[in-house]
């Protein structure tokens, strides 16, 4: 390419991707996997039908349903008409264009960023989009991994390729050895405290440092899943050696010399040294305190030991009557201290936070203890495989003892479209990714924060600092 | 899609930041396998008393003579978070055309090109200005005139904007891209067939 100059992670799989160069500047990008669930395809269907178009490369396309379903009774069917109409409307649709879908009843269900890496149909180098903001987390893997909406959908289904411009690339650099109780998701809810909502807006956030490399593959993605809170397109980490055994013996993962094969060209993938980023951020994670959100905004992060933070220190005044509107639906006061702060509901789960790994750490918290009376607490595996691998590490177990309801997978009580939901003016503790208002169901209030610090908050009915647990 | 060429009409301020996307129409009324009928639940939390469902006398569009509003202006980043494109279709249900705002959520912001609806960034200061436009309702009408890129303020001043010529040729002549796309099928066999060649370990979905 253009003489070699160097190049980022993003360019390189940008560049590999290009079909045809328009004079403007935007390019038609080929997508390698297109992932669809319930929600958002319909109206692309139905615009194909319309128009008397087939989906180019069914192979390239995968669906599941996973906003809209129970986490209880899978077997007695979908109860609500207008969930249930959503996913018989996918179902009639991956059948009439022949598209391969994972039925809700197979164990290999679950939340659509979940079960793509899980499955091996989401690996590095490759372009992948899915109507759904939070396609974000396949860039763990090093890979182009995007939010589209639905008319996008419908053209990527009609011609496999999407007409983009190219975005900017930002790079955030952490290191330093995580502090015992931080996690992935006190890195990124730090990183999106730092930089603000917008902060990424434009750009592809490349993850990188010392402190990202030491993290697994399930705490990468946690962080890549946030991007999007950060104002990101899209958030990438180099593929490593770590990405290269979570990827090998995955099923859909190529094998044996196509294996090879495979790991070679990504050997070529990571930011050529002097590679150009229009943004560059730092983080020191040595001293990081867990974290959690105050507001309702993603970027509203306090350390579990800070406080409820006064509006008048905001001097926009935008910002202020945000913060201000924030509090009153929060029902919050200025100054409290956030371990006085009393939670109703705690809901582990999310395609941020459902993975095997935050499962054992909700399960580490809770062994042996119980939950507060008065909470309702909730684990939901982000798929059927890993509900699978926490009964057979007898997670389960453990979690219910301690007085912790053990669901189906599923998006559940992340976004209210399903049974599960945080009734109006209760408080939540939640390891899922968006604190908006109503977003766990109308008058939620929606505290964002990671599974160790949702199970302390269970155990004491508060919200509660994790390092005194361990 | 409707073609956008030229808009007059009443505009409405929302001066708010992050107007996120579960504030512009909540995940719970995505329920839905068509594309109209959602201008109802626009902006819910902020139309609707949460206790018994009425409006909330003080919200904008729940005012004359904005409930006629055609163009919205707002604060920094409108329309961050999800990828629903029911965002713009509820605006566009409701009857709004364009965004004005310093800043927009990407997703949103390409989710509204694709359905004729215009957003266009400005300056914050301008958005003051033309929030203090919008306050006089019905007496103070902005037009919008894509063809030639300008926001005419009720004083007669042009704000001139920045669109991409892609997506405003697509608006000017209320075309579907995919249309465009497909007249370039030629270029994507070519691609996937050097696909097949340089990455044939890309697994199919069709078999594991
Ligand atoms: S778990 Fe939540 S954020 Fe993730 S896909 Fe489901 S609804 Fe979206």
């Amino acid at each position: 390419m253009a003489g070699q100059a160097p190049r980022t992670l993003f360019d390189k799989i940008w560049d590999s991707h290009v079909v045809e160069r328009m004079p403007d500047g935007t390019c038609l990008l080929y997508i390698d996997r297109h992932l669809v669930h319930e929600v958002t395809s319909p109206q692309a269907f139905e615009g194909l039908s319309l128009a008397g178009r087939a989906v180019r490369r069914p192979d390239a396309t995968i669906a599941v349903a996973d906003h809209n379903i129970p986490t209880t009774n899978r077997r007695s069917g979908i109860a609500e008409e207008d969930s249930r109409l959503q996913v018989e409307t996918l179902e009639k649709n991956v059948a009439a264009f022949g598209v391969p879908y994972i039925p809700v009843l197979d164990d290999r269900q679950g939340i659509v960023h979940i079960i793509g890496p899980e499955l091996g149909l989401s690996l590095p180098g490759m372009t992948i989009v899915c109507g759904d903001s939070h396609t974000s987390t396949h860039g763990a893997l090093g890979a182009l991994a995007f939010g589209i909406g639905t008319s996008e959908v419908e053209h990527v289904l009609a011609t496999e390729t999407l007409p983009q411009r190219p975005a900017k690339n930002m790079r955030v650099e952490v290191n330093g050895r995580l502090p015992a109780g931080c996690s992935a998701k006190d890195i990124i809810l730090a990183i999106i405290g730092r930089i603000g909502t917008a902060g990424g807006t434009g750009h592809v956030i490349e993850y990188a440092g010392e402190t990202i490399r030491a993290l697994d593959m399930a705490g990468r993605m946690t962080v890549c899943n946030m991007s999007i809170e950060a104002g990101a397109r899209a958030g990438l980490v180099a593929p490593d050696e770590t990405t290269f055994s979570y990827v090998a013996g995955r099923p859909f993962a190529p094998k044996a010399e196509a294996l090879d094969r495979a790991i070679a060209y990504w050997r070529s993938l990571p930011s050529d040294p002097g590679a150009a980023f229009d943004q560059t951020v730092s983080l020191d994670v040595s001293d990081l305190v867990p974290m959690l959100t105050w507001g309702t905004s993603p970027e509203t992060v306090v350390p579990i030991t800070g406080r409820v933070p006064d509006p008048d220190q905001f001097t926009d005044p935008a910002r202020r009557a945000s913060a201000q509107r924030m509090l009153e639906y929060m029902d919050l006061t200025p100054g409290t201290k956030m371990t006085d702060i009393p939670v109703d509901v705690v809901f582990i789960g999310s395609c941020t936070n459902s993975r095997i790994e935050d499962i054992r750490e909700a399960a580490r918290i809770a062994r042996g203890r119980k939950v507060a009376p008065g909470v309702r607490a909730l684990v939901v595996p982000g798929s059927g495989l890993i509900k699978k691998e926490a009964e057979a590490e007898g997670l389960d177990t453990m979690l219910k003892a301690a007085g912790f309801e053990w669901r189906e997978a599923g998006c559940s009580m992340c976004l209210g479209m399903n049974p599960d939901k945080v009734p109006r003016g209760k408080r939540s503790a939640s390891t899922s990714n968006r604190n908006f208002e109503g977003r766990q169901g109308p008058g939620a209030r929606t505290h964002l924060l990671s599974p160790a610090m949702a199970a302390a908050a269970a155990i004491a009915g508060r919200f509660a600092d994790v390092r005194e647990f361990s | 899609m409707e073609k956008f060429t030229k808009l007059t009409a009443i505009a409405a301020a929302l001066p708010m930041a992050n107007v996120d996307t579960d504030k512009v129409i909540p995940s719970r009324f995505l329920k839905t396998i068509k594309r109209t009928g959602l201008g109802k639940y626009l902006f819910d939390p902020l139309r609707y008393n949460p206790d018994d469902g009425r409006e909330n006398p003080e919200f904008v569009l729940n005012r004359e003579p904005w409930r006629k509003a055609g163009i919205l202006v707002a604060g920094d980043n409108f329309g961050c978070g999800s990828s629903r494109e029911h965002a713009p279709w509820a605006l566009l249900d409701f009857g709004i055309r364009a965004v004005i705002a310093p800043s927009f959520g990407d997703i949103f912001y390409n989710n509204s090109l694709k359905n004729g609806l215009l957003p266009i960034r400005l300056p914050r200061q301008t958005c003051e200005q033309l929030m203090a436009d919008a306050a006089m309702g019905g007496n103070a009408r902005l037009t919008i005139d894509l063809e030639r890129q300008v926001v005419v303020r009720p004083n007669g001043e042009e704000i001139s904007f920045d669109i991409d010529p892609f997506h405003r040729h697509l608006l000017l002549e209320g075309l579907d891209d995919i249309g465009q796309t497909m007249a370039l099928a030629p270029a994507i066999d070519r691609f996937e067939e050097r696909r097949r060649r340089e990455w044939s370990w890309l697994p199919s979905t069709t078999g594991a």
